[in-house]
């Protein structure tokens, strides 16, 4: 029997409305009980953690990395990603299908999910809604479903063709799942590598247009609104690194329609814009690309306002060769699960007057929420004793080399951060500490 | 709102006496680079070949090149600098070498300084931030080619005023003078180079051509930039008319009717002699002929074409020059 004991602290958990001093009782994997402080004075635990100072939450849910593994354990493990997300105060990760060979089969899911894999917090996926992500042809949804699927996605690429999408979303429907969509509509960003615009036009790079991405949320919401009529069934479209004000507007009158739609914002739509390229730095070079300004503004408006439901952090390492080349050349993608809660308190919770609450809610109670992890996202009693510990106040600087993934592609080395995680425990194992 | 800029907070730096970009360029350092390249053209052969003897300067060329390459070459052996040449074609960069390490490998064989031309908008960059050698751009993609804007800009100081005129500017050297830039200006790193530089001295650009080829966007390269779409209006009004060639390998599935970019476009006798009878006519080259320009237009005592190619030995005579910090850059660049 494990017991861990968490004094002190202040309980952060929108799920239940909670935002005070509680004390936390952790058993055997377990959220065993949750009291206001001074009850378990004098009680006996394996370990006691004075949380006095730190804000106790429910652990972090990311619902879509990059761990490249198997196939390009150059750039990631599931060791490497997931003590990185541990470091970054996530007791959750939902990893991509994108892997080497596509995670398209229930012995490839099994494989990633096996504990065998070492992963250090809990391991969830979503694999390819398309055979090998090629767009053409459905997976398995119901036999993956059963091994453990979260949901569907070809991330990395969209599912162009109107009827595949649509026989994805009627799939996931009867799954209960979401498709999770790569909005990019691939045929106005062939050889594009950064926001079309002036910046693009001075540097002499071909500009991804952001009708790319709005075309297919639009298109999709389209095949909602069909399906719900036609199928009588009521399909979950979550539409991923939403970038672009045009789609914030199409899911904003989507879910004013009632229909279900769901979205994540990455930690760099909201932090930078397009001029971070600056003399071609790779490390801000990722699709979707960064933005205007204006789009940057309207993502935090969004976060703000509600729009946008969740915070994910495309977490994608490449290795420094790889991006060390010529931009157009360059893979996209960066790192981002030590760097999220850092920058979303800074830039949202102390930028724009975000409540923890509502930062929570965006990193852990709605994400677990869109991916329907049962007993996550809260730590009510009875469910899983995921807790992140973090001193809200603290201010740090992240350092790239220090990091806990294999690869070091963030624009955010040296950047300024606010939140400093003191403890990560993943179902009653305290994975991180600092 | 804060505004988050930390991409790139850690900038790498470049090498003294690197030219990547006119962007970067103060007229000051435009101005002694004018002045090197007139005392270069002055000197003795002899004088001149002890300058840069026993340098070593590498060219590195992954896009074919007439003009740009053999002007570099040139200029380099007359300061008495040893070259040499890689291409894409014919080295391990076909086997897959990275640009990181060709660079790396010309830096151990002696190169002091690299000209690269790639097809790759920014490459020189990567060049000179992992090398850590002077480098000079020599045209990368649609971005840039600031030698070329910088020989522009002497022709048309010689051209339009004097040989003493075009020993040094000020940032009103070309005031009341306008430049039309004509054609393919959104795949264009002349256009780039000349608009950014031009302005800096008092100059105001024309950009003229369809929308396909020249967007909006244009206007933000900076002051001094304005869009003139019609042809005729934009050559009523400029002294100097740069055309450029249709870049059928980067148009990159854009369609145009070549018919209509003619009758639109083409700068012709016609046209010339009754829109602008004195206007200096130049073009970067390689030229298409009967397409962006006309024979006789061309090979017309208006042009200036053949001077650029002159300008061109010794504006880059200059430009080795200062980045190996030799001449008169020897003690600029400590």
């Amino acid at each position: 029997m494990s017991e861990i004991l968490i004094l002190n602290g202040r309980l952060v958990d929108p799920a239940n409305g909670i935002d005070a001093p509680r004390d936390l009782l952790l058993r055997d994997g377990r959220v065993a009980a949750v009291e206001s402080p001074g009850t378990f004075v004098g009680a006996e635990a394996a370990e006691v953690v004075d949380a006095a100072g730190l804000i106790v939450a429910p652990g972090l849910i990311d619902v879509h990395v990059h761990l490249r593994e198997p196939g390009q354990i150059y750039k990631e493990t599931i060791v490497t990603g997931t003590a990185a997300a541990a470091a970054g105060g996530y007791t959750s990760v939902v990893a991509m299908p994108n892997t080497v060979p596509v995670n398209d089969t229930v012995a490839k899911l099994e494989w990633m999910l096996d504990p065998a894999r070492g992963s250090v917090v809990k391991l969830f996926a979503m694999p390819a809604a398309t055979i090998g992500s090629m767009g053409a042809e459905l997976t398995d949804f119901d036999a993956l479903r059963a091994a453990g699927a979260v949901g569907f996605t070809d991330d990395g690429k969209p599912v162009l063709e109107d009827h595949v999408m649509r026989a994805a979303l009627v799939a996931a429907a009867r799954a209960e799942v979401p498709v999770s969509q790569h909005a990019e509509d691939t045929r106005l960003t062939g050889g594009c590598s950064m926001n079309a615009g002036p910046v693009a036009f001075r540097l002499g790079l071909r500009g991804m247009p952001v009708e790319a991405e709005a075309r297919i949320v639009e298109r999709d919401i389209q095949l909602l609104r069909e399906i719900e009529r036609s199928e009588g069934l009521r399909p979950h479209l979550h539409v991923q690194h939403v970038s672009t004000s045009r789609a914030i507007d199409a899911i904003r009158q989507a879910r004013r329609e009632g229909l279900h739609v769901t979205c994540e914002i990455a930690p760099h739509h909201f932090a930078l814009t397009e001029e971070a390229v600056g003399d071609y730095d790779t490390h801000a070079k990722m699709n979707p690309p960064l933005r205007a300004e204006a789009d940057r503004a309207r993502m935090i408006a969004a976060l703000v306002d509600g729009t946008a439901d969740c915070i994910a952090t495309d977490h994608a390492p490449h290795a420094a060769f790889e991006k060390r080349q010529e931009f157009d050349r360059a893979p996209n993608g960066i790192t981002g699960l030590e760097t999220a809660l850092g920058l979303a308190l800074r830039l949202l919770h102390r930028g724009q007057g975000l409540s923890l609450s509502r930062i929570i809610e965006l990193m852990s109670t709605t994400p677990a929420a869109i991916t329907s992890l049962a007993g996550r996202g809260t730590l009510a009693t009875g469910h899983f004793a995921d807790v992140v510990l973090f001193d809200a106040g603290a201010e740090w600087t992240f350092d790239a080399t220090a990091s806990r993934s294999k690869s070091r592609n963030t624009p955010f080395d040296g950047a300024p951060m606010l939140g400093k995680v003191r403890y990560t425990i993943c179902e009653g194992r305290i994975v991180y500490r600092s | 709102m804060q505004s988050v800029s930390e991409a790139g907070s850690v900038r790498s730096h470049y090498a003294e006496g690197s030219l990547l970009s006119v962007a970067n360029l103060s007229v000051s350092e435009v101005s002694a680079i004018l002045a090197e390249t007139a005392r270069l053209e002055k000197l003795p052969h002899a004088e001149r070949a002890a300058i840069l003897r026993g340098r070593t300067i590498a060219l590195l060329f992954y896009e074919s090149s007439t003009r740009t390459r053999t002007s570099f070459e040139l200029a380099a052996k007359s300061l008495g600098a040893t070259t040499t040449l890689v291409s894409d074609k014919s080295s391990s960069i076909e086997k897959g070498e990275s640009l990181k390490d060709t660079g790396l490998t010309l830096r151990a064989l002696g190169a002091e300084c690299i000209i690269l031309r790639h097809s790759s908008s920014g490459a020189p960059f990567v060049l000179a931030r992992e090398t850590g050698l002077p480098v000079l751009n020599a045209g990368d993609g649609m971005h840039e080619h600031p030698s070329q804007a910088l020989l522009d800009l002497r022709t048309i100081l010689t051209r339009l005023y004097s040989s003493d005129y075009a020993r040094s500017v000020t940032d009103r050297s070309l005031e009341g003078l306008t430049v039309a830039i004509t054609g393919d200006i959104l795949h264009s790193r002349v256009a780039r180079s000349n608009a950014m530089l031009l302005p800096k001295l008092g100059a105001r650009v024309l950009l003229c051509g369809p929308v396909k080829l020249l967007p909006e966007d244009a206007l933000e390269l900076g002051p001094g930039v304005e869009i003139e779409r019609d042809f005729d209006r934009a050559l009523a009004q400029s002294q100097v008319a740069m055309m450029l060639r249709i870049q059928k390998e980067r148009l990159a599935g854009l369609e145009l009717d070549l018919g209509d970019y003619i009758a639109r476009y083409q700068l012709n006798g016609e046209r010339l002699s009754s829109l602008a009878p004195t206007a200096l006519v130049m073009h970067p080259g390689p030229m298409i002929r009967g397409l962006e320009i006309s024979d006789e237009v061309a090979d017309g005592p208006q042009s200036a074409i053949e001077q650029q190619v002159h300008h061109g030995l010794a504006v880059r005579s200059a430009l080795l020059v200062r980045a190996l910090g030799a001449g008169a850059f020897e003690r600029a660049t400590v």
